[in-house]
């Protein structure tokens, strides 16, 4: 299943290796900010109208 | 008939945002799953490059990325500047830590590519010089937002910076045509077909091209969420301390 690389197999991987980890990276950092943002948010709103 | 600027308003942009979200996220997935795969693992190799042609599949997409990030960045600022929508700012803010990845992953496949074909990782090549200052820029942009507390002074002040940076997106763009005497080669797409790659890798590409644009526009859109909502709690709690 794994393509024939031959001696730029290190070039070829890493490459994808670095780049899907700061895709991943990227896209769980924004999706950890946008749920911890959404969630605070809620709790601020509640209270306040809690509070009047 | 429905104008554009009625996203403008924070809890439209947000609406209309959550319900395009999942479709968008299930389309870049699919998208940059099949044009990684089908480039991968289903490409011969260059006969000139070898299989190091398999790296243009993330190099030309977060590359083209890299600089349209910025350009949206531009427009949404002129709109700020203008029209002074706070979503647009904040838009602009949400697309900047998505750009800058995208110019670092532009960057380090390239070196990667660079180091077996032109001997060397790096080179203060017009095309590779203009890209490591755009990345200064996003970087710079990026503080500059964190630094300053209030959020229009911020958004004013970022808005000029990025006016100022889209010299550098576009010299990033056309360096090649404007200098022809760096390492780096022409444009692997264009609309003259006797410049383009072969068919054979360009189809890949295309579909890889497409799943990096809906990531982008999927990021940019769960993030200004992001933004409006922090800018709200701010706005919430600066009023609470105040009674």
């Amino acid at each position: 299943m794994m393509p024939e690389l031959g001696k730029y197999a290190g070039a070829v991987l890493s490459s994808y290796g670095i780049s899907l980890a700061l895709l991943l990276l990227l896209v769980a950092v924004s999706v950890r900010r946008a749920r911890r943002m959404r969630r605070e948010l809620e709790e601020v709103e509640k209270r306040i109208r809690r509070n009047g | 008939m429905a104008s554009i600027w009625q996203y403008a308003n924070p809890r439209k942009f947000i609406d209309t945002t959550d319900r395009f979200l999942p479709w968008l996220s299930a389309l870049a997935l699919v998208s940059l799953v099949v044009g990684l795969v089908w480039g991968f693992f289903f490409t011969p190799e260059d006969y000139r490059q070898g299989s190091t042609v398999k790296i243009i599949y993330l190099h030309v997409p977060s590359a083209l990325m890299a600089i349209n990030a910025w350009l949206m960045m531009l427009v949404a600022s002129l709109v700020w500047i203008v029209r002074r929508h706070h979503v647009s700012a904040l838009a602009a803010r949400a697309a900047a830590p998505i750009g800058a990845t995208m110019t670092v992953i532009a960057l380090v496949t390239g070196a990667i590519w660079g180091q077996p074909m032109w001997g060397t990782w790096w080179a203060w090549d017009p095309r590779l010089t203009s890209f490591l200052i755009l990345f200064l820029f996003y970087l710079g942009y990026m503080a500059l937002w964190a630094a300053i507390e209030n959020d229009d002074t911020a958004a004013d002040l970022t808005s000029v910076l990025c006016l100022v940076g889209s010299v550098f997106a576009l010299l990033s763009r056309y360096a090649v045509n404007f200098w022809n005497q760096g390492l780096h080669q022409g444009a692997s797409l264009s609309l003259d077909k006797e410049e383009n790659v072969a068919d054979v890798f360009y189809h890949p590409l295309l579909v890889s091209i497409a799943g990096f644009i809906l990531l982008f526009v999927a990021l940019v859109f769960l993030r200004t969420q992001t933004e409006i909502r922090a800018r709200r709690m701010r706005a919430l709690l600066a009023r609470e301390r105040l009674q």
